[in-house]
């Protein structure tokens, strides 16, 4: 038993199919979201991929992804967040209140907005971190809470419209910066009636950015021995994600451009990606889930962190409000109901243990999406939103067996 | 006698690591058979393909047991078969009753009606045979370790047992605990039962083994049978190792330098029960280069002193001061205590030491990210470099430092705490039972990086049950009794029976 020669072969050595077998679940994600995107491309005859559905699918879902940032960090600490929908219609109806009923600036609003919701995840997290009372009842209270505080501040009824700058949050685009000559030029190449080349740029840019990183990790990987996954899943992995990346800013591009909020979702996405994935603060969080008592006999100050777990929840429940309000244009009582479920659902779909200390930003993001285009080509069907449920309850249950029989597989 | 057990040429692998090699092992009926080898040599594998944990089917190999090829499915074939495994991680549950965790899965029932005089009147009948005398209802929470393990054996027998195997049954037990297990031992032997014991401590494998296979490296190197030859120590650890082993413990220039670190006036209350004061006045010191023992029983405290030292990670109204360098620190919390130059090196590596669900690379480099970063952001290859220098240092036997915890064998994994609070950097370095369940020649490496660091000028502290270790290792011995420290022993007027007699008198 050489284990040290034997260790550094085995990723050679090692077949294409026990490798896939070995990590089903890192590729069943992105197989699953093709396949399920391929299904309703084909019975909803094309629409799904349509410019004009691509944006909408992607605005549909934006709160949901930005909140499954914060859910994501708060599931790997080892707790949960129930209170999110609430918060979430708790904020977007005090922007409607402070815009709308006192006429207040919409950047007052935005920041107040923030802060609002920063101290609504400081309230949970205090009571969380501090007292050790369990996320799941604090957070439940909470979502009674703010559900009940929302209805007091829109005393029940709806409340809009929202002037033009705080709409854009949601429904702006992204200007192209390039002249329209460029644009026509594009378009005429591309066959199309026009083409925001700004968007599709950006595609090209990201794109070429998630190679060129992937590569990095690659080689880095190899150079200390560590089991990389085979040529031939490598490339294709990459591949398919870069196409998928250019071709939905394609469609894009040839719809009305960069929504705003895709830039505000992209950016929090790779900002939470690193911050996870490779800062101190990040390791330190999966520590804390992983093993609160080691972690805290290791020096870290896992009180503080769980706190800043919730407080960092609360400010993209924050975000997420303003952008489901402005993206109605108004704020509804009824706003973010029972959404928390739909967050929590994308968290652990995308590959988050229930017990904490596993689970990454890409995987919730991927999750969330999934969900989406569930809801949207489901919605296209005209499937009933009785069976919607249903099914969407049935994928997260064959998502999370998915997880455990794999797990007992690796033994 | 005849065999009652033969496993023959029993291969298993782990993804990257062949962890057993054609292995034979022949166990006769009604036999006390001691498995011994390193750390990560295959004894718990090889036991967990003997009672179906690893399934038939997912090694290769015959197991012949009590006359006819045995191919079980799960453990509850092999119970079935009277085949009982008591892991090396005790496995009862803590909230429920003596009573409540014998009979669990084999519930004393009438139509799915739990008949609790039987369960209880049973109970006891078991808790008689293995020598323990509380109630059937005391809840499991509330036995130490060494009675912990005596239920373990009591549900053993409430399932007609023939095989009993018992891995490293005495690494958490007192020095009296385990003499009381062992002699449990030999009585069930009298009755019968076959057994097989893991363990790294060969006196007493010595004391109880009628025969004795050393495993290395997955293949097993030879079966000694007390009624043929002589079974020495001397003979194990060679075969164990590989190679003669003249001393258990390597020599070291002894100078101790300036007073490092003192503890002074410690003063520390039960957190729970708060009139109770588990730590009273205790005053220590630690020069420089010096390895500073402190023996005693079982429940002496030593454990609540050093958590409470490090960090206030035990106890409340703590009060004394600390001081390294001759300058007072702050030590109420942990990372504050890291900062002064403390480290501990916990005795419950799982719970309390470890993220087994991680790989090695990142518990080694947990308590000291910083060093392995620019500001915020981690350098992902300088922890490899580092992870793999611990690997090479400590000798972890592993496929690689990205293997996750969880899959190391109990001493590889005590290899890996020790990493991290050697990569923390301390001055003082606190110890609490760190050869436990570590095999010889491991624990020779061990000494050896304690005594680096004491070349180094470093401060060690060494919390032990085991007697020889604190004699051969420390420069210095406080004893510890009931809270407070009873005594202090040079090296040189300590002995075994010093401190046992500092211990008894007070
Ligand atoms: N589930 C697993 N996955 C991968 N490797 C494993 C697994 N279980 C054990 N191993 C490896 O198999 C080898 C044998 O481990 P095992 O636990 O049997 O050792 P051991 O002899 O009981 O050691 P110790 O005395 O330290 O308890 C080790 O190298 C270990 O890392
Ligand atoms: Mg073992």
């Amino acid at each position: 038993m050489d284990i040290a020669e034997h260790g550094a072969e085995a990723p050679e050595k090692q077949g294409i199919g026990e490798y896939l077998v070995r990590h089903l679940r890192e590729y069943g994600l992105l197989f699953a979201l093709i396949a399920i995107m391929a299904f309703f491309q084909i019975v909803t005859e094309g629409t799904l991929l349509k410019p004009v559905n691509v944006t909408n699918l992607l605005l549909q879902n934006s709160y949901i992804v930005i909140m499954a940032l914060g859910m994501l960090i708060v599931i790997v600490s080892g707790n949960i967040d129930l209170s999110v929908g609430s918060v979430m219609g708790f904020v977007g109806a005090l922007a409607a209140v402070m815009i709308v009923e006192w006429e207040l600036s919409t950047a007052v609003t935005m920041v107040t907005c923030l802060v609002a919701g920063g101290l609504i995840g400081a309230a949970q997290g205090y009571w969380i971190a501090y007292w050790k009372i369990p996320s799941f009842i604090v957070t439940l209270a909470g979502m009674l809470v703010f559900r009940g505080a929302s209805l007091w501040l829109l005393e029940g009824q709806s409340l809009g419209p929202f002037p033009r700058e705080f709409q854009m949050l949601a429904n702006g685009f992204v200007p192209d910066i390039f002249p329209s000559g460029v644009s026509q030029t594009v378009a005429d190449l591309l066959g199309q009636k026009r083409v925001n080349v700004l968007a599709l740029g950006t595609g090209l840019v990201a794109a070429g950015l998630i190679v060129w990183m992937e590569l990095k990790a690659r080689a880095q990987n190899k150079a200390y021995g560590m089991a990389g996954e085979p040529q031939a899943f490598f490339i294709a992995r990459i591949g398919i994600v870069a196409i998928a990346l250019i071709f939905i800013l394609f469609k894009l591009s040839t719809f009305r451009g960069l929504p705003n909020v895709l830039i505000t979702m992209g950016v929090l996405t790779i900002i939470y990606a690193f911050f996870t994935g490779r800062t101190v603060t990040g390791r330190r969080i999966y520590a804390l889930g992983g093993n609160e008592k080691a972690a805290k006999l290791s020096g870290i100050k896992t009180e503080r962190l769980t706190f800043l777990a919730f407080v960092n929840m609360g400010v993209l429940a924050g975000i997420a409000g303003m952008v489901f309000a402005a993206r109605l244009n108004s704020a509804t009582p009824k706003a973010g109901f029972a959404l928390e479920l739909d967050v929590i659902a994308a968290v652990f779909i995308g590959g988050a243990s229930m017990s904490g200390g596993v689970g990454k930003i890409v995987g919730a993001v991927v999750g969330a999406f999934l969900m989406g285009v569930l809801n949207n080509g489901m919605s296209i069907m005209g499937i009933g939103i009785d069976y919607q449920q249903m099914i969407k309850g049935l994928v997260l249950l064959a998502a999370v067996i998915f997880d455990v029989y794999n797990k007992s597989k690796q033994g | 006698m005849t065999a009652l057990l033969e496993m023959r040429g029993i291969t298993k692998e782990f993804p990257g690591v062949k962890a057993l090699d054609t292995v034979n092992l022949t166990v006769k009926d009604g036999e006390i058979h001691a498995l011994v080898g390193e750390n990560g040599a295959g004894k718990s594998t090889l036991m967990k393909v003997l009672s179906g944990v690893y399934p038939a089917g997912s090694y290769d190999g015959e197991i012949h047991y009590d006359g006819a090829l045995a191919e079980f499915g799960d453990i509850s074939d092999s119970e079935a078969k009277g085949v009982i495994i008591i892991h090396q991680e005790l496995a009862l549950v803590p909230l429920l009753s003596i009573a409540e965790n014998l009979f669990l899965g084999n519930e004393r029932a009438r139509g799915g009606i739990i008949n609790w005089r039987e369960t209880n009147k049973r109970t006891e009948a078991l808790l008689q045979k293995v020598g323990l005398k509380e109630p059937p209802s005391t809840l499991v929470d509330k036995l130490g370790v060494g009675k912990q393990q005596l239920v373990e054996i009591a549900k053993a027998l409430s399932k007609e047992v023939r095989l009993l195997i018992l891995d490293e049954p005495t690494a958490a037990l007192s020095e009296s605990d385990s003499q009381a297990l062992l002699d449990l031992m030999l009585e069930l032997k009298q009755q019968g039962v076959t057994q097989i014991i893991i363990s790294h401590k060969l006196n007493e494998v010595r004391r109880v083994a009628d025969s004795v296979t050393v495993i290395r490296d997955g293949s097993t190197v030879s079966t000694m049978d007390a009624k043929t030859q002589d079974i020495t120590e001397d003979n194990i650890v060679r075969d164990m190792v590989g190679r003669d082993m003249a001393h258990r413990y390597p020599a070291r220039e002894r100078r101790a330098g300036e007073v490092l670190m003192e503890v002074k006036d410690w003063n520390v209350w039960h957190p729970l029960h708060t009139d109770r004061q588990v730590i009273e006045d205790v005053n220590m010191a630690v020069r420089a280069g010096e390895v500073v023992g402190i023996a005693g029983l079982m429940g002496a405290g030593r454990t609540e002193l050093a958590m409470s030292i490090f960090g206030r990670s035990y106890g409340r109204n703590i009060s004394g001061s600390v001081e390294v360098g001759g300058k007072p620190v702050d030590v109420s919390t942990v990372s504050k205590a890291i900062e002064a130059g403390l480290a501990y090196v916990t005795e419950d590596r799982k719970s309390l030491g470890l993220i087994l669900e991680e790989t090695i690379q990142r518990n080694i480099t947990m308590a000291n990210l910083e060093e392995v970063a620019r500001g915020q952001v981690l350098n992902e290859s300088a922890e490899t470099r580092v992870a793999e220098e611990y690997r090479k240092a400590l000798n972890i036997r592993t496929p690689g430092v990205f293997q996750r915890v969880m899959n190391l064998s109990g001493g590889n994994q005590q290899k890996v705490v020790l990493s991290k609070w050697l990569f923390a950097k301390p001055e003082v370095l606190i110890l609490d039972e760190p050869t436990r369940g570590i095999d010889v020649g491991a624990k020779f490496e061990i000494y050896g990086i304690i005594n680096d660091l004491s070349k180094q000028g470093k401060g060690v502290i060494m919390i032990s049950s085991e007697m020889p270790e604190l004699l051969g290792m420390c420069d210095r011995i406080y004893v510890m009794n009931e809270g407070a420290f009873v005594g202090e022993l040079s090296a040189e007027d300590a002995s075994q029976e010093r401190i046992m007699s500092l211990i008894v008198t007070e």
